[in-house]
């Protein structure tokens, strides 16, 4: 974009904040309609199923309990435990979608014979194996949260080792040719040629990622009865909703927020790695 | 016979080559190229003349036959790094910079950094893009993407350079101004050149030789030795001895079909 800086700059939050604002537009506005005209589908309105934005945002500041932190502090808390969840599980999922990719790419048998397991270890509900895991781990003695960060991985893994695998297969025939005709190593052409050919197809797995492993550790945290993060937020203020129904909003903001962060960590890592010519970014 | 196969640059004996699809590429070839030729392969597509080329690199296997590479199997060869190949596609990885990319075989040859930059920057200077060493290759116009390729298969000093129909992507202008820097290029490094072309200007104007290829199943149906005094230059391809070399390449190629053209009925046109 040409233009002047500043008001590219002010062009770019003015885009950014369009979104929100029409969000709490349409929020309002579909309050506001419904509880005029009393429809009641598909569901009555009221403060209890539709709390006004302003309340939500004012939910923050209200003490959980009485005499106790804020709301506001009590999730930053969560979400810090939530996030090193993810994070945990992110690295772990990673490191194994990237291992098993460069397995499957050089090992054709292998790539039929466990590809239809990989795809289908994603169609086991997590909710179903998140209580073995945290239950058989926890007899082990493993930390709970290393137990979810495990889970996350589940969900981590699968988009970086398919994405992986196809960009490790993307080079074409000259480009490997090309290798060869320096007598190249099968190790050196991975690191030298199909690594670095695959990293645009591996960031976008990792923004898919970024926020699978968000989702990972909430929903593992909820059959685990792990109560510092917001996976156990989300269950305590669910059980109040009719009487505080504005924390789980507050709670759902917060969680939507930190998947934004993690997914824009991401992107700023793909700007700082990936250097490619502008028309073959995936 | 075979004791001068020694001495040769390269020695294709007997080669053939059938795919595993069961199309037959080659059959029989047989040719001797000295140190410090300039041979082109010129051909209708499919007559395999990069089949051959690729065959010399070891990078596809002949179904029978034998070829030398400076006296040794093809394969010896190659991994001994004595030639570089340039394709029709500079294949250059987008991910380094134009000094990465013609670093590339050195840093497998496990070049020291400095004798590496000492040699990129030769190489540049060289092919004429000096100040472009930290360009991205996207950002390259075609011809010059095609000479970082040239450069880099030249960087580590390969007695043998394959050239898989380096120009054909360019426009007819940039095609000639390269073909006379590679000349250049050529008499500076002494080095052997194998060229597959599309184009019978291109291989007179280059070559001490054109091999002359028919196709289905592609074999050599003739070699025109290229007697235009060096060096050449633009005014070689006004020469008449020029027009005459490429009329018997033209000639070569047109007797050098099995099948009679088809001949279409209602305009008596030949394709």
């Amino acid at each position: 974009m040409q233009g002047g800086n500043g008001s590219g700059t002010l062009r770019k939050l003015a885009t950014l904040l369009v979104v929100p604002v029409a969000l709490i537009v349409l929020w309002e506005g579909y309050k506001w309609l419904w509880q005029t005209t009393g429809w009641g589908w598909p569901f009555v309105v009221n403060d209890t199923t539709m709390p006004h934005v302003y309340s939500i945002l004012q939910a923050f500041s209200q003490p959980t309990t009485t005499g106790g932190p804020p709301l506001i502090q009590s999730l930053l808390h969560a979400a810090w435990f939530t996030m090193k969840e993810a994070i945990a599980g992110f690295l772990l999922g990673g490191v194994i979608g990237f291992g098993l990719a460069v397995l499957l790419a050089h090992v054709r048998l292998l790539e039929r014979g466990l590809l239809p397991f990989v795809v289908g270890s994603q169609t086991v509900p997590i909710l179903a194996i998140a209580p073995m895991v945290v239950i058989g781990l926890g007899s082990k003695g493993v930390q709970g949260w290393k137990s979810v960060a495990i889970l996350a991985a589940w969900l981590t893994f699968f988009p970086v080792a398919i994405n992986t695998l196809r960009g490790l297969k993307s080079p074409d025939r000259r480009a490997v040719e090309l290798m060869q005709s320096y007598a190249a190593s099968q190790w050196s052409i991975l690191w030298r040629l199909r690594v670095p050919a695959s990293l645009p197809y591996i960031f976008t797995a990792l923004k898919i990622s970024a926020t699978a492993s968000v989702i990972g550790a909430i929903i593992g945290e909820t059959p685990a009865s792990i109560q510092d993060g917001l996976g156990g937020a989300i269950v305590n203020f669910n059980q109040y909703y009719s009487l505080q129904p504005t924390f789980l909003w507050a709670t759902n903001i917060i969680c939507a927020a930190m998947g934004l962060v993690f997914f824009g960590l991401v992107v700023i890592a793909e700007h700082l790695v990936v250097r490619r010519a502008p028309e073959n970014v995936v | 016979m075979s004791v001068d196969a020694g001495s040769k640059a390269v020695s294709i004996r007997g080669v053939s080559k059938t795919f595993r699809t069961g199309t037959t590429a080659l059959v029989d070839i047989d040719l001797e190229v000295e140190p410090g030729e300039f041979v082109s392969l010129i051909g209708p597509s499919g007559c395999g003349k990069s089949t051959v080329l690729r065959i010399v690199g070891d990078l596809v296997q002949p179904s029978a036959g034998s070829v030398l590479v400076n006296g040794k199997p093809a394969h010896r060869a190659r991994l001994d790094h004595d030639y570089g190949i340039v394709f029709q596609d500079a294949v250059l990885y987008d991910w380094r910079t134009v000094a990465k990319n013609v670093s590339l075989p050195l840093e497998m040859l496990g070049w020291s950094r400095a004798r590496r930059k000492a040699r990129v920057e030769e190489m540049l200077e060289l092919v004429e893009l000096r100040g472009f060493e930290s360009s991205r290759p996207w950002q390259l116009s075609g011809g010059m993407q095609q000479r970082v390729s040239i450069a880099r298969a030249l960087s580590f000093d390969p007695s043998l350079l394959l050239m898989d129909e380096p120009f054909g992507a360019l426009d007819e202008m940039t095609r000639e101004r390269l073909n006379l820097e590679l000349l250049q290029i050529w008499e500076k490094a002494g080095s052997t050149v194998i060229f597959v072309t599309h184009s019978i200007p291109e291989a007179v104007f280059l070559s001490t030789r054109v091999v002359v290829m028919s196709s289905r199943p592609g074999r050599i149906a003739d070699v025109i030795p290229v007697d235009l005094p060096r060096p050449r230059g633009v005014a070689t391809r006004e020469d008449t001895r020029f027009f005459e070399l490429v009329t018997a390449v033209r000639e070569a190629l047109a007797a050098g079909r099995v099948e009679a053209p088809p001949r279409s009925l209602a305009t008596g046109e030949v394709y």
